[in-house]
């Protein structure tokens, strides 16, 4: 059947053909992330860097935008990829499919091109429908507000149908019904208001509900197909797993919502609320990370992806560690006084970000190339030992540890001395901005920022190169349905 | 594993998965019937925009333990006072400036945003201005063009964002509205302009 070690889309079916095609956009925006995030890090060392032609306020915007849609096209890369599979009946509708996707990439370029060449408006509503939001992360001017909707709706319909005509597996269901809501909720997001106080309330569900929920479901259902496709482990297990972490997930995030109502203007009961669920929060994080050790583990790690189940790891780790206790650790009210809105919430982005998503949809990549090259052999003694895939994952794992760590003590200091001891003024904030210690913590972020750079270049070439030439097909796992 | 168990089995956690989003989904809902009430400007949490008419200061509450916005005598914005439609159309206009000129990737406002620049939310009562008698002027001026004032050691500096004078004006007025939102006593031990007579 397949031309083992060569790149040919033959050897994929039709929803793999399209979700290659959203893996390489989601590439190209995670180097445009990072390029932007190092350059707005630069810029708190160097405030003239670029000063009046790419601004921190830019560059930042590109940054955080490029993230939350980079991963938004690895997750319906994922799904795409997956969803033959699953449902064993071929894509409803892929020649729509196709066409959205063209129509979403081209939007996303001419939103990019705006951000950096017209970058800001007047004191408008054209403005918000035509250039940005100015509301962090769904920056995206209404256009393409109304666009991305169409298009989830569209991708919605595409599984929902496809899934309906073949087989309706547990993951099925869970991937439906979630995806339901991640277009839905980002309905909320949509309109201006004078009140600032309720448009923080609406937008955080589109922020909270979308990545502390629906975007954890999301990656809890490619989490179970990616341990049965690399390990073998058996659907009745995966599943089970599925329908638990769907259960503590939804009951700890829908209402540690409340984590973010604590200074917005809302009642002080979400205080209770808000500090209760969240503590919840980590719990199904353990449960992953359980699952996934437990699984690698009864199997002997015997898998047939080493790369893509390093980054199943990383991911049950990352998300652990990084959504779970980075999280934790200034989600109750006392401490978050202190801490929102300083360089721990930095901190604790960056490394949930990366934990919770970057790194599983980069398990994602790995086992679409190899796939894409025919199924070749991707287990141990690969050609230099694998050097290209541990390298990376090496590197941009320490970048990412070392920038979450240099940012929380730069953190400490901020909250310390702006909050603490100068009461949040004006002169307080720029007192412990200008602290040896910040400034410190912001070098070393630099730094380990290049270190993830390096990592990336490498996962790039890596992604290219692996499995090239390569005449074994790969390990058979088996898998007791 | 042991599957007959009814811990254990599918069925269980399928269903409990569903009641248990559903439920919070539901909590959720009714949370929100009881909370936008309360956020809805003219409520006590979050004043009418005709508040920039008065004085706002930031005083510590005794009973609650945080400092809250207490609202005071006539002064207002500018001189003139307003009604309640056009204090709302001015910080309106002050907000969609606020928006349309991406402040928020520099500036947190309400505690959300980026940190690159000072938090927004009480910055009308911020001892940066000097004092209040001239405190309208200098943001005035402030706003429209910051780029040639020297705001730290650091040489952080906002760049000029062509805003006009109306807009200025606008940013001011909701400003000074955001800082009589009730916001739990954040930020903490805040230091507010002196503002006795």
């Amino acid at each position: 059947m397949a031309t083992l070690g060569m790149l040919d889309s033959a050897n994929l079916n039709g929803g793999q053909k399209l979700a290659v095609k959203y893996f390489t956009v989601a590439i190209v925006l995670f180097g445009a992330q990072v390029l932007f995030g190092l350059l707005s890090g630069l810029q708190y060392l160097y405030p003239d860097f670029l000063y009046g032609v790419l601004d921190f306020s830019v560059n930042r915007m590109v940054h955080i935008n490029a993230l939350v849609v980079w991963l938004l096209y690895g997750f319906l890369g994922s799904v795409y990829w997956l969803l033959e599979e699953e449902s064993q009946h071929e894509v409803v509708g892929l020649k729509l499919g196709n066409l959205i996707y063209w129509v979403l990439t081209a939007a996303v370029t001419v939103v990019v091109l705006v951000y950096l060449l017209v970058q800001i408006g007047p004191g408008k509503e054209s403005s918000i429908w035509l250039i940005n939001e100015g509301r962090e992360y769904i920056e995206a001017p209404r256009w393409a507000d109304i666009g991305i909707v169409v298009s989830v709706l569209v991708v919605f319909y595409n599984v929902a149908a496809t899934f309906s005509k073949g087989r309706y597996t547990g993951i099925a269901g869970v991937l439906v019904l979630d995806m339901l809501a991640l277009f839905g909720i980002y309905l909320a997001g949509m309109f201006y208001t004078t009140n600032i106080s309720i448009d923080q309330y609406w937008w955080w569900w589109v922020i909270h509900l979308w990545v502390e929920a629906t975007w954890e479901v999301m990656v809890a259902c490619i989490m179970a197909y990616g341990l049965m496709k690399v390990l073998g482990v058996s659907r009745k297990i995966v599943e089970t797993w599925l329908y638990i972490e769907v259960a503590l997930m939804f009951g700890s995030g829908i209402l540690g919502l409340g984590h973010h109502y604590f200074w917005i203007g809302t009642p002080e009961y979400w205080f209770s609320i808000g500090g209760f669920f969240s503590a919840l929060e980590p719990i199904p994080l353990v449960a992953m990370v359980v699952h996934a050790v437990f699984d690698a583990g009864a199997r002997h790690v015997k898998n047939n992806n080493h790369p893509a189940m390093a980054w199943l790891i990383a991911h049950a780790f990352g998300n652990f560690f990084g959504a779970g206790v980075w999280g934790f650790m200034h989600t109750l009210p006392q401490i978050n006084l202190y801490t929102h809105g300083t360089q721990w919430s930095a901190s604790h982005g960056h490394l949930a970000f990366f934990g919770a998503y970057a790194t599983i949809i980069i398990a994602m990549f790995y086992l679409g190339v190899q796939r894409w090259r025919g199924g070749v052999w991707m287990s141990g003694d690969l050609p230099g030992n694998g050097w290209k895939w541990k390298w990376s994952l090496g590197l941009l794992n320490l970048g990412m540890i070392g920038m979450t760590v240099a940012m929380l003590i730069s953190g400490y200091v901020q909250s310390q001395i702006e909050r603490a001891i100068e009461g949040s003024s004006w002169t307080g904030y720029f007192a412990a901005q200008i602290h040896p210690w910040f400034v410190q913590g912001m070098w070393w972020r630099e730094a380990f920022g290049v270190m993830f750079l390096v990592g990336f270049i490498l996962l790039v070439w890596d992604l290219l190169t692996i499995g090239k030439g390569e005449s074994r097909p790969m390990q058979v796992v088996v898998s007791h349905d | 594993m042991a599957a007959n168990q009814w811990w254990a089995s599918e069925s269980f956690w399928r269903k409990t998965a569903i009641w248990v989003t559903g439920g919070s989904f539901v909590a959720l809902i009714f949370l929100t019937m009881d909370t936008i009430p309360q956020i809805s400007s003219g409520s006590k949490r979050v004043p009418a925009y005709s508040v920039i008419n008065h004085r706002i200061e930031y005083k510590f509450d005794e009973t609650r333990h945080v400092q809250v916005p207490v609202i005071g005598a006539k002064e207002p914005l500018f001189g003139k006072e307003l009604t309640e439609e056009e204090a709302e159309a001015l910080v309106k206009l002050g907000k969609l400036t606020t928006q349309s000129k991406n402040c928020m990737n520099c500036h947190t406002l309400l505690g959300n945003g980026a940190y690159y620049a000072p938090d927004l939310t009480k910055s009308w009562l911020d001892q940066y201005w000097g004092t209040k008698e001239v405190r309208e002027e200098q943001m005035l001026a402030f706003i429209k063009d910051p780029s040639d004032k020297v705001h730290n050691s650091m040489g952080r500096r906002m760049p000029k964002l062509e805003i006009t004078d109306e807009e200025a004006r606008g940013v001011v007025a909701f400003l000074k509205w955001m800082s009589s939102i009730d916001t739990n006593g954040f930020p903490y031990n805040f230091k507010s302009i002196e503002q006795e007579n």
